[in-house]
């Protein structure tokens, strides 16, 4: 996607991995760290707030983070993001089953360790 | 120490047979489950039972039983499956008629039905989840089938049946059902429900817990994914589980495709709703024991609703979808002319303006409106999608993607174009008491 990235930033598939499912019109993407340090790294980079502001004409209705942090987890439920669900969609994929490549090539939020 | 060891044969409607049989085989299984209904199939289902009363159950019914009932007769192993659809009796008298003719004579086939509400459902009935009722859909309902749980299956149970035909029963309880059988546990022990629902949950999708839906290669490789096996659960009294696969099966059992399938399909994970109870995931714990070997445990509940979900399949019109191909050179350029040139002429030409949508495979389609696009595809397709009542607004809009051919960019090829039939799915709630699941029992 895009220009090669500058720098060669460090994206949230290099550290964790996910999977999306859909119900209805309401997609929920669960992302997972693959270590435990990286967990806080996981959850500063993907915020409720950046992901509905990344992709505002997709995710048209609240979204919403549970955490598990005992399993390094996150869930992401993402209401009115499937341009109407599988009954609407014109999308190849209306169930959105690709979306947790979504967050998973949104870049690191690593400014913090920068500064450390 | 009693083991029961229950597995998976199929995770949707269309899955593989194969590993399924050679699970039975080789999988000392007590039961087996069929997982093969969603939302729109049950729908379909319908549509295919108004043309012809005979149809509406799982296409495939007929070949997974041929294939299956002697496998499951000879390894002692409960068959459970909601691939009866819209028409569990038919489906439970086709099996019956298969097996005999495969000579399984006492064979018992239970047809669980009630899940049909139709005439039960109000017409001003509010949708679960969005603003507005059933009244305001001004398109013909095909059917309204609840979510039947765990305890509209254990009468079959009870009564020794070999294998067990229902329509839509929820995909969880028909693990739940065959544990709570075994382990006699109370279906007011909302831990046991809750431990339970985990391990149908965790395997009502198949493979997608045994390397399906997984495989990202360079950062999580799957061992000969073209051969996954379905999953085993070994489930203990307690309701505690490790789940796995035949060894010698291609695919892979981690934490990570645990933790997956774990919250898939899930919001709150502390509140999954099934007709059986309010199950707690927020605690489980996920721990490697062995070689494509996971424990799970800790899953806990509450209260089960007060209501049952239903869902309300319509009638959807149709679907057109349509595409051409560029390659080499510039390819990005002409299909773009290509995408231009289709929506000016559905617009002025036809008067086609809505549920129209237009991508550039390649380049810019499944994230399009994420708002992603690739830069340097040299091989693209324009792939045009639209939905509507009218038949003949289909058939308009792949009439003019196969005229850019002759009449669009250059170098433009492989013309294909398909229509489908459509569904429509909303939910709505029905209080439990009004639903009144039934059971008969067959011998072959």
């Amino acid at each position: 996607m895009n220009a090669p990235r500058r720098n060669e930033r460090r994206i949230v598939r290099d550290i964790a991995h996910a999977r999306a499912g859909d119900k209805g019109n309401t997609s929920n993407v669960n992302v997972w760290a693959y270590e435990p340090k990286d967990y806080e790294l996981l959850k500063r980079t993907l915020t409720a707030e950046r992901i509905k502001r990344t992709f505002p004409h997709l995710i048209r209705g609240q979204v919403t983070r549970y955490e598990l942090p005992h399993l390094n987890g996150l869930n992401f439920v993402m209401q009115d993001a499937l341009e109407g669900g599988v009954n609407a969609s014109l999308n190849l994929d209306s169930h959105g089953k690709s979306f947790s490549y979504l967050l998973l090539g949104l870049e690191l939020d690593e400014q913090d360790a920068d500064r450390s | 120490m009693s083991t029961f060891r229950i597995g998976t044969g199929a995770g949707f409607s269309s899955d593989r047979l194969e590993p399924a049989v050679d699970l039975v085989e080789r999988g000392e299984l007590d039961a087996i489950v069929f997982e093969c209904l969603g939302e729109r199939t049950v729908a379909f289902g319908h549509r295919d039972r108004m043309a012809d009363p005979q149809r509406g159950y799982n296409s495939l019914l007929e070949r997974r039983m041929r294939a299956l009932l002697p496998a499951c007769r000879k390894a002692g192993t409960v068959m459970i499956t909601n691939m009866g659809a819209a028409n569990p009796r038919a489906a439970a008298e086709r099996t019956l008629s298969i097996a005999r003719e495969l000579g399984l004579q006492g064979l018992k086939v239970a047809c669980i039905e009630g899940d049909d509400v139709s005439a039960l459902v109000p017409s001003n009935q509010p949708f679960m989840d969005e603003p507005g009722t059933l009244a305001d859909i001004d398109i013909p309902v095909v059917g309204m089938n609840a979510y039947l749980g765990a305890d509209a299956i254990a009468p079959a149970l009870a009564a020794g049946a070999d294998v067990i035909i229902g329509g839509r029963l929820a995909d969880p309880s028909m693990f739940l059902a065959p544990l709570a059988h075994r382990f006699g546990w109370d279906a007011t022990d909302m831990a046991r429900m809750g431990a339970g629902t985990l391990v149908g949950h965790l395997l009502e999708c198949g493979m997608q817990v045994t390397g399906g839906y997984f495989a990202d290669p360079g950062v999580k490789d799957v061992a000969n994914l073209a051969a996954c096996g379905y999953p085993i659960a070994e489930v203990q009294p307690d309701g505690s589980a490790v789940i796995t696969k035949l060894a010698d099966t291609g695919g892979y059992v981690s934490t990570q495709t645990v933790k997956e399938q774990l919250l898939y399909e899930v919001h709150d994970p502390a509140r999954y709703l099934t007709p059986d109870v309010t199950a707690d995931f927020s605690r489980v714990q996920i721990a490697a024991a062995g070689d494509n070997r996971v424990k799970v445990s800790n899953a806990s509940g509450t209260t089960r609703p007060a209501t049952l979900k239903v869902t309300v399949g319509f009638d959807g019109g149709f679907q057109g979808e349509a595409g051409v191909s560029y390659a080499g050179p510039a390819a990005q350029q002409r299909g773009q002319l290509a995408a231009e040139i289709m929506a000016e002429r559905m617009a002025r030409v036809h008067g086609i303006k809505s549920d129209l949508r237009i991508d550039l495979i390649g380049v810019s389609s499944l994230f399009a409106t994420a708002g992603l696009r690739a830069t340097e595809a040299q091989d693209v397709r324009l792939h045009v999608a639209l939905r509507s009542r009218q038949k003949e607004d289909a058939e308009t809009m792949l009439w003019e993607v196969e005229s850019l051919l002759c009449c669009g960019p250059a170098g433009g090829g492989g013309y294909r174009g398909a229509i489908t039939p459509c569904v429509m799915t909303k939910s709505v709630l029905i209080p439990r008491g009004r639903v009144k699941p039934s059971l008969q029992v067959m011998v072959a």
